[in-house]
């Protein structure tokens, strides 16, 4: 209710303002504009933790592409608008391409490069006005008529604005979405559940580029004029400042940071100057210091402290059944997993020698050695985050050895970490439901547009469906972080069994628990193992594989030292040689 | 184009290269021990350019007030962290340490003022000022985040970035400074006539270099930053406190940045903002480093220099265009050597 309400009192102040004053209008229709470029880094700098510099500069693509063909060309502005997002899209996949896959301050500094380049060519190429730029550009114009009037530009700037904030929201609300929250988890955590980091990381930063990109159109067709100078540098390092200081986290930090920037900018404006009687810009001092200063106090921005004082979002009714389509296990005694000879080599370090072992469908087989046998390492070999040396692998029938984890995930293999990464931000459903990214075929568009409904409900549902199968029903709408433990590694087994997986891999499951949670954790696999699931576990706790499992597999440096059942190498000579160095 | 023309290009880009060279070092260092991505450090390039000019006025340089506010705001800070972890004990000495130097130092500025020293002694005062300024911004606005990401640390430094540019501009004004070279002589080799400026940029970032390299591989402390830059938590381990290693690899750059102000401040006009294209032209040195290798950096910051000096010839107008643009050939080539990289925060 206050959530509604209040969002109908900012409706209403937006409604009324332009009856106040033209300078409100003025200032109005900059916040709107800043807030669709803001909305864009939030997704970005507080989402997806990359960021950009150089959203003034996709502001300046779109506001000269705009301006140069209509005013040279006599183009229609809502064709330039489809150019400058195309050019923006290119150019933003461009420097996505060339600098995600590498560390995660390459991309800013980039766009620190590039926006600087692009700020230098507007004010040097006689083509695009150079310092003085290029007026007259042609006013929007809505079927024949003109819009000139301040007062409706700014309605159209804000209802823009808003329609933003809903795409993100319901974007951020989605298969897609998720994914691209979950990336705080580590790459290799999303990617472990069939989406590619790399394109998730490229969809944000191009989204983000799009939104900025919009902004500056409709800059030059509400100033009907451009030159260089709003699109330079500075005004994109001020954009991160409107996020930083309004809050990174939420979308309503993008509006909150754009209007207390604009607002106390235009205030500084006036009174510096006179407190130090010289002109310049020093209201960047302020600002720097003021970001410096949240940063290392409010991390949350302006924004936390508002969201904290209000009531949680209301949940989202969860259907009883779900009826996502779910794969055929395989016939049980069937091979399942087959190792074969497989070797993993830094430099002369072989991690991992000839290994070999097999798993056949319907059993569990636990992997066990002393610290530092290479167990995490071939679990890793397997699930396809790291690349063999040599050797094979085989899932079914299928060699697998050469692909990587989003494409052995879609054959139906799904793992759990050693270190726990369940996003804590997000509910305890939410996090399963990133579970079944490669069970739904839902797009962006629909995201945006909230065409999803009909599937979301439906992955909502198998997501309580897995959280009632391992018992975890009644804690589907807390935040993952405020979970124990043992409790965290439990929800990380519903996220892969959300993936409907063949194999479930379990990295450490038992490490940091508990007796009675571990004595809960191996009831729950020995219950999946009953429903036909096959799982592979990597341990050093015997104690807990001894009743649990049905063939253990032991390595010491990087080979295989012995294998058989539970019975047996408890009472091998070899194993115990290792395990306890000699009897 | 004749062989003189092409031969004064390169010497002109080779000056400059050698500038972008020490800090592109100073850039991969800071980054190396505290993961900071030090966009300021062109800040220490304008304020050791604008502090030598100030001085050769005989007024005193704005530089001075910004060390003292540093230092009262450091103490503040340092006050309440000691006095809200029960260490009042420590605060006398702590304090101390922060007030004192600068302090001194600024007394020193205002006894040297008036004797309008040698350009070599000024040039070593304007060195003491500028130097301590690097780490007590670490102190003020970094080492309270210390813990953060990578990011985080890049905004602040973005941030702080703001505040050093503004403040130059408050305390020296919009007006650009030139200093006298350092030596009026010419070396003339055949046709080619070799600045002296020239000479000394090229001996001093030699010296300077030679200096790095000594102090990196002989010395404790210059071992001690080498191990932080490698594995912070193994440094930390074995008794490295990753502040004290922040602490020094500010001062290093402070330095460096001061220095190479002071020896472009001849060359070309310098404004309180010029240090930030300069600084960003060692970034892309840094860049073709990987943010790790100093060889490899040294040699992008060479070309850097020199694809400058000559893009001004054929292009003057679009000599910053070419140089920054620059950036996404060298960012796809390193791309295409990176193995699969992920960041673990």
């Amino acid at each position: 209710m206050i959530r509604r309400g209040g969002f109908m009192l900012f409706l209403t102040l937006l409604a009324l303002l332009p009856l106040f004053s033209s300078y409100y209008i003025t200032m109005g229709s900059y916040i709107g504009l800043y807030s669709i470029v803001s909305l864009g880094l939030v997704l970005l700098t507080g989402v997806a933790r990359l960021t950009s510099f150089g959203q003034a500069a996709f502001m300046g693509v779109a506001a000269y592409t705009t301006a140069i063909l209509t005013v040279k060309f006599g183009c229609s502005p809502w064709l330039t608008l489809l150019i400058a997002m195309a050019l923006t899209t290119a150019i933003a996949f461009l420097l996505g391409a060339i600098t995600l896959r590498m560390g995660g301050h390459y991309l800013p500094l980039a766009t620190i490069a590039w926006g600087i380049s692009l700020y230098f060519l507007f004010g040097t190429v006689p083509a695009l006005g150079g310092s003085t730029g290029i007026s007259d550009v042609s006013a929007l114009t809505f079927f024949g008529r003109e819009l000139r009037d301040e007062k409706l530009f700014y309605y159209l700037i804000w209802i823009v604005c808003l329609a933003t904030l809903w795409v993100s929201t319901n974007l951020l609300d989605s298969r897609e979405g998720r994914a691209i929250r979950a990336l705080r988890g580590g790459v290799s955590m999303v990617e472990s559940f069939g989406a590619s980091g790399h394109r998730l990381k490229n969809i944000v930063f191009i989204y983000s580029a799009l939104l900025a990109c919009l902004a500056g159109w409709l800059y030059a067709h509400m100033m009907r004029f451009v030159n260089p100078s709003p699109f330079g540098l500075s005004q994109g390092i001020e954009f991160l400042f409107m996020i930083v200081i309004g809050g990174p986290f939420s979308l309503w930090g993008a509006i909150a940071g754009a209007a207390v920037i604009t607002l106390l900018k235009t205030l500084l404006q006036g009174i510096l100057p006179k407190l130090i009687s010289q002109t310049g810009n020093f209201e960047i001092i302020v600002f720097g210091i003021m970001t410096v200063m949240v940063l290392q106090w409010l991390k949350g921005g302006i924004w936390s402290l508002v969201e904290h004082r209000l009531p949680p979002k209301p949940a989202k009714p969860v259907n009883d059944t779900s009826s996502l389509a779910q794969r055929v296990q395989p016939a049980r005694r069937e091979s399942l997993l087959k190792v074969d000879g497989v070797t993993k080599a830094y430099g002369g370090l072989l991690a991992v020698k000839k290994m070999s072992f097999e798993l056949s469908a319907g059993e569990i087989v636990g992997l066990i050695g002393p610290n530092g046998a290479g167990k995490s390492t071939m679990f890793n070999l397997i699930s396809g985050e790291l690349p063999l040396t040599s050797g094979k692998i085989h899932f079914g029938t299928e060699n697998i050895s050469s692909l990587r984890s989003p494409q052995i995930a879609r054959r139906g293999l799904s793992r759990t970490f050693q270190h726990v990464r369940l996003i804590p931000g997000m509910t305890v459903l939410e996090n399963v439901m990133i579970g079944s990214y490669l069970r739904t075929r839902d797009g962006l568009l629909a995201a945006g547009l909230r065409l999803n409904q009909a599937t979301e409900n439906q992955v909502r549902a198998e997501a309580a469906r897995q959280l009632r199968r391992v018992g975890l029903a009644d804690s589907m709408l807390i935040h993952a972080g405020n979970l124990s433990l043992g409790k965290q590694r439990i929800v990380e087994i519903a996220r892969a069994l959300c993936a409907d997986p063949l194999l479930l891999l379990l990295d450490e499951p038992a490490a940091g628990l508990r007796y009675l949670e571990k004595q809960e954790l191996a009831t729950l696999l020995s219950e999946l193992r009953e429903q036909g699931l096959s799982v592979l576990i990597v341990e050093h706790d015997m104690e807990f594989l001894m009743n649990l499992v049905d063939r253990i597999v032991v390595m010491e440096f990087g080979e295989k030292l012995a294998e058989g059942l539970p019975c047996d190498i408890r009472s091998n000579p070899a194993v115990l040689e290792a395990y306890l160095g000699g009897v | 184009m004749d062989l003189q023309t092409v031969l004064i290009l390169a010497q002109d880009g080779l000056t400059n290269g050698a500038i972008y060279l020490l800090l592109a070092v100073a850039l991969i260092l800071v980054f190396g021990v505290t993961r900071i991505v030090l966009i300021p450090q062109g800040e220490f390039v304008s304020y050791g350019a604008l502090t030598l000019a100030s001085l050769q006025l005989g007024v005193m340089p704005g530089t001075v007030w910004l060390l003292l506010i540093m230092a009262s705001i450091a103490a503040v800070m340092e006050t309440f962290r000691l006095v809200s972890s029960e260490a009042v004990r420590q605060l006398p000495v702590t304090l101390a340490t922060i007030l004192i130097p600068p302090a001194a130092i600024a007394l020193l500025a205002k006894m040297c003022i008036p004797l309008h020293l040698a350009l070599g002694w000024q040039v070593l005062l304007t060195m003491l000022i500028v130097t301590p300024i690097g780490p007590l911004v670490y102190r003020v606005a970094f080492r309270p985040l210390a813990d953060a990401t990578v990011l985080v640390l890049l905004i602040a430094a973005v941030a702080v970035h703001f505040v050093l540019v503004g403040l130059g501009l408050l305390f020296f004004g919009a007006e650009g400074v030139r200093t006298p070279p350092f030596s009026d002589a010419h070396l003339t080799l055949g046709t080619l006539s070799v600045s002296g400026q020239s000479l000394w940029v090229y001996a001093a970032s030699f010296i300077l270099i030679s200096l790095l390299a000594w102090f990196f591989s002989r010395t404790l402390y210059g071992k001690a930053l080498r191990a932080v830059a490698f594995n912070r938590n193994g440094a930390r381990l074995v008794g490295i406190s990753p502040h004290l290693a922040g602490t020094y690899s500010f001062a290093l750059a402070a330095a460096i940045g001061c220095l190479s102000g002071v020896m472009i401040a001849p060359i070309t006009t310098v404004y309180y903002d010029s240090g930030f294209l300069i600084g960003l032209k060692g970034f892309i040195g840094a860049i073709v480093g990987g943010m790790a290798s100093y060889p490899i950096a040294a040699a992008g910051a060479l070309m850097v220099g020199i694809l400058e000096s000559y893009s001004s010839f054929w292009l003057s107008g679009y000599k910053d265009v070419i140089v920054f643009a620059a950036i996404i050939p060298i960012l796809l080539w390193r791309s295409l050597m990176s193995v699969h990289y992920e960041e673990e925060e």
